[in-house]
């Protein structure tokens, strides 16, 4: 086996190292800067310039060796090289191969291109090792430019009518995003420290993000009519949030396509808007692989196996401690907040 | 279809009612009148009858989605509702329409004679012609259960808006078992219509819950009356024309399920309306709520139940005497009246008053609110002296003062994802108690814990699952739950020979080790005790 599954998480013994280990190692490469993919605790870590930034911002002080995409590195007697997963800028897919045998850990993914991230590459390989977060037929995502129209649409609207526009969106990824798609000639951005925090990060690495105000505890919500102010998800029912009044609320995330969620969520408006792949994006991505085998890892990972064996695959289930497009505010997301 | 798709949307994506009452006025000032009749139906519970099986509906989904019809099933659950499901795997429609509401809900109708195959070709086009918005409000129409989170208050508070009527009144209009069949928007809304009056009943008045010990908030015990507050059917009784009708609270027309009550006839004058309380009765109490549940949703009733369970309607109110309303007349008027009413019948007439409860002090009643289960009451209602009967559920004149619930704990062994604004989330469990080294099941609950307690029990869920049976998952028996309940019975039907009225969960009990959860004897115990 190129890679087998381990309690720390997916081991090359080819290699000796981990990709994406979710307890401590001496050599970790990682996929991207989520929380659930980049942990703390490991000696030495391997990643993508692109993604340095934003996992020294997360992780503080670590010895973090990067390499560019494309680039291969020999490690042990695995030859390992990084391509873009189009998830958040700095993402990859990890390829990995051992005497001829190839295999690629996707980590999250997302198959339509966006503003920001590097697009996504299939890579060919023998064993493809998927997320499947959304991996239900209900899951499809609109083209990112309707999306980008109802936002504004929205966003206009309520500054029309003297309400502010709250906007609940992961601090990494989605809300550059969000930043991305919005058009500022329609008011002023306000951003929480969470959110601001890694623009600075992303602006650093030269992305470009249209401009933005931090709010700060002296910021006057009257100085700022019909603003946009964008947050983490789990901000906008806290007391930061109600100096913005009257407000019409929404949450920019992949699980708003479905109307359950959002109602418990409380919100006035879902935007369907997803750092992952959707259904038909999975499994097209899986077409290109070319790969026999596929593992699941995370998100439907059982119903998404059963039908990808329907189709001819030789699919499996494996358990990780990845958790993709959390329901629930991650713990980052949490842990930025407080900064 | 559009508009109407259109406010769906609306009041869907605000969680403001003020925004939502708004919205639905201008859609019932402006969309046609047979449009506006049918909004107001779905809005107040009415649906038009399910025409197609929900089991056609997912083959028919799945095979215009190009998915195999279990990949769909596990979807549903996922999602939580039907209707929303199949809007999400169908593909883009290729065609369009601009046909309304009506037009719609009249074709559906048509396909009641419809051969299979056509009701198909009808579905499917449907589908084909209807964007994602109108796709979900069409295939709720097709399954039934519309709610939007628009409560009938609000809806009724609309129209009123929209036409400019009093709210009450209109409230009072709305009621019965009228269907956009059988009326028009002109005689439900703007005409007089003394056939429809005869019968039609006035909305009840409605009481809030009063969680404290002692009601001394509610000021002098001497501006207060008391009684039983009875475990039946919540009904009135209206004898106008000479005839009779029986309606209950959810508005359902339920004379002949009661024929005890027909005599009633014999004793009262017309122009008469009485509310109440429906109970099974055998002298001098109720008998418990399950005598009475035989009852319910038999349109006919055998002889052997009438004589096993007769009925009587307890009488707590009057609200129409020899053709007038009397609502607005205080509580204490009214009552006295409808003692004077009652007062001469015969021990065997089918109604009788629902004794008044003297007290001095609150503390007085507290006592007595103590022995309610001894009456087979579940506790008592307070009322305002000087209140008038209200519409609907108004806080301050009229209080419901239930007794404590009776407990046990219990061990989770099950758990079911929940529907609608609950799925993806565990909400629905199943716990058991000890019976020597077992855990016997004997109640589902589904209600009483917070959101982020259902997410941390969700999560746990997740990690602690033994196996699965389709969508339930038997779980590490690990934690406690205080269950709380109305009332106890025994049911031959459930392995652990009891049944629960209204279980719901009381508290998580983080504190109680599984070992020390309540037993089977315990239950019987209760059952003996209460049952």
């Amino acid at each position: 086996m190129v890679l087998e599954f381990k309690p720390q998480g997916i081991y090359c013994p080819a290699g000796d190292f981990f990709i994406d280990p979710w307890r401590p190692v001496d050599r970790a490469l990682i996929t991207h800067g989520h929380a659930d993919h980049a942990r703390p605790g490991h000696n030495r870590y391997l990643a993508t310039a692109a993604a340095a930034p934003v996992m020294h911002h997360r992780l503080g002080e670590i010895t973090l060796d990067t390499v560019d995409y494309g680039e291969t590195r020999r490690i042990g007697g695995a030859s390992v090289s990084f391509h873009p997963a189009g998830h958040v800028p700095g993402s990859a897919q990890i390829r990995v191969e051992v005497d001829g045998e190839v295999w690629v850990v996707s980590g999250d993914y997302k198959t339509d291109p966006d503003r920001l991230s590097e697009p996504f590459e299939p890579v060919r390989c023998h064993s493809f090792i998927t997320e499947c977060t959304f991996g239900l037929p209900v899951f499809t995502w609109a083209p990112e430019a309707e999306v980008a129209a109802q936002l504004n649409r929205w966003w206009a609207d309520n500054a029309a009518q003297g309400r502010f526009s709250l906007l609940g969106a992961y601090s990494l990824g989605k809300a550059q995003r969000v930043l991305s798609l919005l058009d500022p000639e329609i008011g002023p951005i306000l951003t929480h420290g969470a959110v601001e925090n890694t623009n600075a990060v992303l602006r650093g690495q030269g992305l470009p993000l249209p401009d933005t105000i931090h709010v700060t505890p002296d910021t006057k919500a009257a100085d700022h009519q019909g603003a946009l102010v964008l947050a983490p998800p789990g901000a906008l029912s806290t007391p930061w949030a109600r100096r913005f009044r009257p407000a019409s609320t929404g949450f920019a995330s992949g699980w708003m396509r479905l109307r359950g969620v959002r109602r418990r969520r409380a919100v006035d408006r879902g935007f369907v808007m997803s750092d992952h792949a959707d259904w038909d994006g999975l499994y097209a991505a899986i077409k290109a692989t070319g790969a026999e085998t596929i593992y699941a890892t995370h998100g439907y990972t059982d119903i998404f196996a059963r039908w990808l064996t329907e189709q001819g695959y030789d699919a499996h289930v494996v358990p990780t401690e990845f958790t993709g497009e959390s329901l629930d505010d991650d713990a980052s997301t949490e842990a930025d907040a407080a900064s | 279809m559009k508009r109407f798709a259109a406010l769906y949307a609306t009041i869907d994506q605000t969680t403001k009612t003020t925004r939502k009452v708004e919205a639905l006025a201008a859609y019932l000032s402006q969309a046609p009148e047979d449009d506006r009749l049918w909004t107001i139906a779905l809005f107040s519970g009415r649906r038009p009858r399910r025409t197609i099986t929900t089991t056609r509906l997912r083959e028919w989904a799945a095979e215009r989605a190009g998915i195999p019809l279990w990949l769909f099933e596990e979807s549903y659950p996922i999602v939580g509702d039907l209707a929303e499901t199949i809007a999400l795997v169908l593909p883009e429609p290729t065609e369009t329409h601009d046909d309304t509401l009506t037009t719609w809900i009249t074709r559906l109708r048509a396909l009641d004679a419809a051969s299979e195959d056509d009701r198909k070709t009808a579905i499917l086009d449907a589908w084909n012609r209807m964007d994602p918005l109108e796709r979900l409000v069409f295939n709720k129409l097709l399954t039934g259960g519309f709610r939007v989170g628009i409560s009938r208050k609000l809806m009724t508070r609309a129209l009123a808006q929209a036409t400019g009527q009093d709210e009450a009144q209109l409230a009072h209009r709305l009621m019965g078992d009228w269907t956009p069949e059988n009326t028009t928007y002109h005689s439900l809304i703007e005409a007089e219509d003394k056939a429809a009056q005869l019968s039609r009943p006035y909305p009840f008045c409605l009481a809030y819950g009063l969680d404290e010990d002692t009601p001394d908030s509610l000021g002098d015990p001497a501006d207060w009356h008391a009684e039983w507050k009875w475990d039946g059917i919540r009904g009135q009784l209206i004898l106008r024309g000479a005839e009779h009708f029986v309606w209950s609270r959810g508005e359902e027309l339920m004379t002949d399920r009661f024929p005890e009550l027909a005599r009633a006839r014999d004793f009262l004058p017309d122009g008469t309306v009485i509310d109440g309380e429906i109970v099974a009765w055998e002298d001098p109490h109720p008998l418990p709520f399950n005598a009475l549940q035989k009852r319910i949703g038999r349109k006919t009733v055998p002889k052997k139940l009438l004589k096993e369970a007769p009925v009587i309607l307890l009488a707590y109110d009057l609200l129409e005497e020899n053709g007038h309303d009397l609502r607005d007349l205080p509580f204490a008027t009214r009552r006295a009246r409808l003692d004077a009413l009652l007062h001469d019948l015969p021990q065997d007439a089918p109604l009788r008053p629902s004794r008044l409860i003297p007290f001095k002090s609150w503390g007085d009643l507290a006592q007595t609110r103590a022995t309610a289960r001894d009456h087979r009451a579940e506790g008592l209602m307070l009322k305002r002296s000087d209140s008038p009967y209200h519409v609907g559920r108004k806080k301050g004149d009229w209080w419901k003062w239930k007794l404590d619930p009776l407990t046990i704990d219990a061990v989770m062994i099950y758990a079911q994802q929940g529907h609608g604004r609950r799925a993806n989330l565990f909400t629905d469990f199943t716990f058991a108690v000890w019976s020597g080294n077992d855990l016997v099941p004997f109640t589902k609950a589904y209600s009483g814990l917070t959101d982020t307690e259902f997410r941390k029990i969700t999560a746990w869920v997740r990690k602690n699952t033994l196996q699965r049976f389709g969508p339930v998952r038997q779980v590490r028996p690990e934690h406690v739950f205080e269950i709380a309940f109305e009332g106890i019975f025994e049911s031959p039907r459930h392995k652990s020979g009891i049944a629960l009225r209204f279980p719901r969960m009381a508290r998580w009990r983080h504190d109680k080790p599984v070992q020390e959860a309540n037993s089977l004897d315990d239950l019987h115990a209760l059952l003996s005790q209460y049952g």
